[in-house]
């Protein structure tokens, strides 16, 4: 099957700063795909790159098979994008702005506008001008137009930032719908435990190159290994465990963990001290700890 | 191609939906303009024998406004596009540079028209004016409202900020409008300015526009249109190669 998303080599340079440093990525339909990384890790130029908003120094980058340049019509027709910005054109109604969203991709015909509108919760609000919008609102309006002309790739460039609790939870649940209709989702964000919840597949970017690649469930298994936290009775730590004490929570302390099975000697060097163990909790490392494992390994 | 009238119909609506501040208030500008100057130098100005300096000012300030609006049409939209960032929107769909180029050239056109259309006929009220060659008037109005339309897509596209812009409007565009004949026919000039007058295209648009009127006019009107018909087509194929490669819009 031909790739969603397939970014070769992809080099972009800006004057001195070397934003996108050979960069390769094949994302395939159907995949709900997360790409992470630090600010200005050039995920945004990324995005830009693939979308036409910027041109890649070297490189290329195709969309369900166009390439993003000699076959853009095709390309752009096939993508959607939510830019990271809150823009909007002042000038217009909501429904206006869709209207002219579709119209630029040639579609006439407007019964699906009402039902996007009506996906967002934007029918209260379809006749209002832009400027009058809340934040939030004007967050469902970009989604909007992103899916005006039905593209089966989607990129969200931090859809959620700056956005209320109850709105980011809606928004999940409709993009989560779209991608289990068969559209690849492709989302950059800096709240990893939603990426963590939601992608399948995971690309963090640092300095302009991808450091790391994998399922999100590889990279969490790979990348670290686990937490303990125990409440002890009396609360000393036996000496031989002390060089494995990252920190103290809850009145108890925090042991790292390279593996499930250090686990034994630890119970072990508890029960010879002659130490109870009053609590414990044995904790997996989160998308947020692997992420920063990896930043730090590639700094 | 419905790409192309979408964007079209979204510039021509941009304008129009402000049409107080974007036709009215030019209207009235040049209104002023008119019954300034015609009520200081009535009967001691007469560039044409037996014109009425009134009615020689009328079509030189028609074509103005329909010069700076053009001008101010495209090069807003886009400046202003780019500064609030939802040129976007019009970036991210499969839209040509053709039909991107065409689309804010002919709003820019309809804006320019429409505001010198407006001025045209309030001061049919005050003065009357002949229109002896209305072809010639027409052909003029619509390549000065093209070259200037165009020319506001370049300046546009190279400002990224208001004051950037405001260079190219008040040191190029108003200087050549204002230095072009819109008041005096280049004749009364001595013969130095007389000759700099000709390196400007701009008083090619409106001398040819004020021969629709008059029969009369400082050189041909096919001489006119020649080189505002050359100044179109080359500012024209300068606009749509620096959108195709992106100038300042995809980075």
């Amino acid at each position: 099957m031909i790739p969603a998303i397939k970014v070769e080599q992809v080099t972009k340079q800006y004057h001195e700063l070397r934003a996108l440093d050979g960069v390769d990525l094949e994302i395939a339909q159907g995949e709900f795909f997360g790409l992470l990384g630090p600010n200005g890790a050039g995920k945004t130029t990324l995005i830009s790159i693939i979308a036409g908003l910027a041109r890649a120094t070297s490189g290329t980058a195709r969309v369900m098979g166009h390439d993003v340049v000699s076959d853009y019509r095709a390309a752009r027709r096939s993508l959607g994008v939510v830019p990271q910005e809150l823009v909007m054109d002042p000038f217009f109604t909501v429904r206006e702005t869709l209207t002219f969203q579709s119209g630029y991709f040639g579609i006439k015909d407007n019964a699906w506008i009402d039902e996007v509108i009506e996906h967002l919760d934007l029918t209260d609000k379809a006749n209002t001008n832009m400027r009058k919008l809340s934040g939030g609102m004007k967050r469902r309006v970009l989604v909007a137009q992103a899916l005006v002309h039905k593209p089966p790739v989607i990129i969200l460039d931090e859809p959620t930032a700056g956005v209320d609790v109850e709105l980011r939870q809606g928004l999940w649940r409709f993009i989560r719908s779209l991608n289990e209709d068969g559209h690849t989702i492709v989302l950059t964000t800096h709240y990893l435990e939603e990426a963590e919840a939601l992608c399948g597949r995971i690309a963090m970017l640092k300095q302009g190159r991808v450091v790391a690649l994998d399922t999100t469930q590889n990279l969490l298994r790979k990348h670290s290994g686990c937490y303990v936290d125990l409440r002890l009775l009396p609360d000393t730590l036996p000496d031989t465990l002390k060089p494995l004490l990252v920190g103290h929570a809850d009145g108890g302390c925090r042991l790292a963990l390279k593996d499930y099975v250090e686990l034994e000697g630890i119970m072990a060097a508890i029960r010879n001290a002659g130490i109870k163990v009053q609590e414990m909790e044995v904790m997996q490392p989160d998308l947020e700890e692997v992420f920063v494992q990896i930043m730090q390994r590639e700094a | 191609m419905t790409g192309f009238y979408t964007l079209f119909l979204k510039e021509w609506l941009r304008f129009w939906k402000v049409a107080v501040q974007t036709v009215l208030a030019p209207v009235l500008t040049a209104l002023l303009y008119l019954l300034v100057f015609a009520h200081t130098l009535r009967g001691q100005v007469e560039v044409f024998p037996g014109v009425e300096y009134a009615a020689f000012l009328i079509p030189g300030l028609a074509m103005m406004s329909v010069l700076q609006n053009a001008f101010a049409n495209s090069s807003s939209s886009l400046m202003q596009s780019k500064m609030q960032g939802n040129i976007v929107f019009v970036l991210l769909p499969p839209i040509s540079h053709r039909e991107f180029f065409f689309a804010y050239l002919l709003a820019a056109m309809g804006r320019g028209l429409t505001v010198g259309a407006g001025m045209f006929l309030v001061t049919l009220w005050f003065v009357p004016v002949p229109l002896e060659h209305p072809l010639w008037a027409l052909a003029f109005a619509v390549t000065g409202s093209g070259v200037m339309g165009a020319m506001g897509i370049v300046a546009g596209m190279h400002s990224d900020k208001v004051d950037e812009l405001s260079v190219f409007t008040n040191f190029i565009i108003l200087p050549l409008t204002f230095l072009a004949g819109v008041f005096y026919s280049i004749h009364s000039l001595p013969p130095f300015w007389q000759k700099v007058s000709y390196l400007n295209p701009i008083f090619y648009m409106i001398d040819g526009f004020r021969y629709g009127f008059f029969g009369r006019g400082d050189v041909s009107p096919w001489v006119s249109l020649g080189i505002v018909s050359a100044v179109f087509a080359g500012i024209s194929l300068l606009a749509l190669w620096l959108i195709k490669s992106g100038y300042k819009l995809r980075h």
